[in-house]
């Protein structure tokens, strides 16, 4: 009679470890990689640091002369967080209403006109910059900023300067709408997750749909939105391409903005344009790798909390479905 | 009595009034929320109008296999960045997918720990990084330490940006995967990798094929980590050492100039760009997404058709 073969279940242990290590080294590399991208911006950004000090975030110069060399972020720090804001104060309510209307609407007519919007977060940055270039910002100069301008123009310092079409208006605009799938697409699904119940006690009391939304909806999904709100505000802050081509690219004292038609230029711009330039013996390179740490850190901050409200919104789904 | 009818009357104006008034906000609601939509929907449709358009004109087979002329001249094409583009995507996708299911299987099969836990986070956070971070952090690991512009430099950078969304899709497709899959491989005395890999990834083959041509189509169009790590070139590649051209990069290059014909040209390499990314999505949407009226869902109707 044969004896079983009792290597069986060891040999199994075996190659099941293999595999449960190797499986669990590809999932701790993001960690690795995102220790390793804070040691490497942290270490090669030093020499900035080091010469600067804090001043860097304080002091509005950008001279990367040799000997006259002096650096500060400032400038950049404010055109990122300005033109973020104006983007959100745009594309936010624009996203909640496409998410009130579609995850309200019938599926036949909400489902197409999901994906047609989901599809504007396809469409690469380069090419929101070469139609913000070539074709928004003709149109946008000659029907809205010029009369807006010609209007405004002295008395409120937001419309002065002469509209170019390269500013900081158009640039927020076109971030807007680059921002608007993320934000609706998340909005709808926290929408979504409002129990039933809420809806139909709201329209038990006769409320209208706006009402059953003010009611109902926008209450239990406050966190969620204002999560939802605030992922499109990463989004808007990271992004490169479109915003480098579109912001006017002004470097300097001239960066930091006088009014809405003026040029100016973010953190994610600046490194676009002049890091290959830039050389990695002189204080250039780690001055715009120093941008690129401030950006990462507003940046993960944002997400972070970001992520935590809105997870803190699906997880009451769960338990409310639940009861 | 009289009066009694009085008030009655009185509270009927009243209600009508009120839910006259409910109802004119109700409408109002609705209409400014349509317009939310259209509002978004109209740039879409004048970006595809106006790429379409303006491409259309600029595209030729010289122009789609011919290296850049002279600026300014109109001549040439954008033979170079359509190849590396093609070898960029196929590179990081080299690097990037395995990664990103080994990534996925981590989470979704052994991902009940602390461990997983903080990896899904950081994964959610991470996916979020901009993208020129990811450039600095490719262009300080490798360009920086051998010294010169390199192939290998972008793939690692796309890749840093692929894994990341791979390892969330697969985790997802392979959580839908009933339990009773992996107890039944298990009571056929299988080892967990072969269950993994025969039988639970074979099921949820299709959202993971979904998850990688997102992110293909997402790294198909990433510029700004490309611009310090191959820097863009006029030419055919020819090693992995060297500067190579990628469509984004001639995209953005083109936009710089300041002659019409560079324009023109600009608008090809979008649409050529534009037509590989919204094929991609479209794709997914047709042919994976929609199980019952998509095209392999027709398929199979129709042999069930047959069969019965």
């Amino acid at each position: 009679m044969d004896k079983p073969n009792l290597n069986l279940k060891k040999r199994r242990v075996i190659s099941d470890k293999v595999f449960k290590i190797g499986a669990t080294i590809a999932g701790t590399y993001v960690l690795v990689i995102v220790v390793l991208i804070a040691f490497q911006l942290i270490s090669e950004s030093y020499p900035i640091w080091e010469k600067e000090g804090l001043s860097f975030i304080t002091k509005t110069d950008w001279n990367a002369v040799e000997d006259r060399e002096s650096c500060g972020a400032l400038h950049y720090i404010m055109g990122t967080l300005t033109t973020s804001a104006i983007a959100m104060m745009i594309g936010v309510p624009l996203s909640i209403g496409i998410a009130m209307f579609i995850s309200d609407a019938p599926p036949k007519i909400g489902a197409p006109l999901g994906f047609l919007v989901e599809l504007l977060a396809a469409v690469p940055s380069i090419i929101y910059g070469l139609w913000g270039l070539f074709v928004f910002r003709i149109y946008f100069r000659d029907w809205i900023e010029t009369p807006l301008h010609n209007t405004f123009g002295e008395n409120v310092w937001l419309f002065s300067g002469n509209p170019y079409g390269l500013d900081i208006l158009t640039a927020s605009i076109i971030l807007a709408i680059m921002i608007i799938p993320t934000v609706s697409a998340v909005s709808r699904e926290i929408m979504k997750a409002v129990p039933q119940q809420q809806k139909e006690a709201a329209y038990m009391l006769g409320a209208t749909k706006w009402e059953m939304f003010k009611l109902a909806i926008f209450p239990y999904s406050k966190t969620g939105l204002i999560g939802a709100s605030i992922l499109g505000l990463g989004r808007a802050v990271g992004e490169t391409m479109a915003v480098t081509m579109l912001i006017g690219n002004a470097t300097s004292i001239g960066a930091i903005p006088k009014s809405l038609f003026g040029p100016s230029q973010t953190m994610s711009s600046i490194i676009a344009n002049e890091f290959v330039e830039s050389s990695p013996a002189s204080i250039h390179t780690p001055a715009l790798i120093g941008v690129g740490l401030i950006l990462l850190l507003i940046d993960i901050v944002i997400n972070v909390v970001a992520h935590l409200l809105v997870t803190r919104m699906l997880k009451i789904k769960e338990g409310a479905i639940n009861n | 009595m009289n009066s009694i009818q009085d008030r009655r009357q009185e509270y009927r104006s009243l209600f009508k009034q009120n839910v006259e008034k409910r109802l004119l906000v109700d409408k109002a609601v609705r209409i400014i929320v349509f317009s939310c939509v259209v509002i978004a929907i109209i740039p879409l449709g004048s970006i595809l109008v106006e790429v379409f358009k303006n491409g259309l004109t600029a595209i030729s087979i010289e122009f789609l296999t011919e290296t850049p002329g002279s600026a300014g001249s109109g001549e040439g094409g954008i033979g170079p960045a359509i190849q590396g583009t093609l070898i960029i995507i196929g590179l990081s996708s080299l690097i990037g997918v395995p990664i990103g299911v080994m990534s996925g299987i981590f989470l979704s099969e052994y991902g009940d720990n602390s461990l997983a836990r903080s990896v899904r986070f950081f994964n959610d956070v991470f996916m979020e990084f901009p993208s020129v971070i990811l450039g600095i952090f490719a262009f300080l690991m490798i360009v920086l330490v051998i010294g010169h512009f390199s192939v290998w430099a972008g793939a690692f950078a796309l890749s840093l940006i692929m894994f990341p969304i791979v390892a969330r899709t697969t985790e997802e497709s392979l959580k839908m995967i009933p339990m009773t899959y992996r107890e039944a491989g298990t009571a056929l005395g299988l080892k967990k990798w072969i269950i993994t890999f025969r039988i639970i990834i074979s099921a949820a083959k299709s959202g993971m094929v979904t998850g990688i041509l997102l992110s293909v189509s997402r790294i198909g169009g990433e510029t700004a980590p490309l611009i310090m790590t191959i820097l863009g070139s006029s030419q055919f590649f020819s090693s992995m050492d060297t500067p190579m051209d990628a469509l984004p990069l001639r995209i953005w290059r083109l936009s710089l100039l300041p002659y019409d014909s560079a324009q023109l040209q600009g608008w090809g390499a979008a649409l050529v760009l534009i037509m590989i990314i919204l094929g991609i999505n479209l794709g997914i949407k047709y042919y994976f997404m929609n199980k019952k009226n998509g095209f392999f869902g027709q398929l199979i109707k129709q042999r069930r058709n047959t069969a019965k």
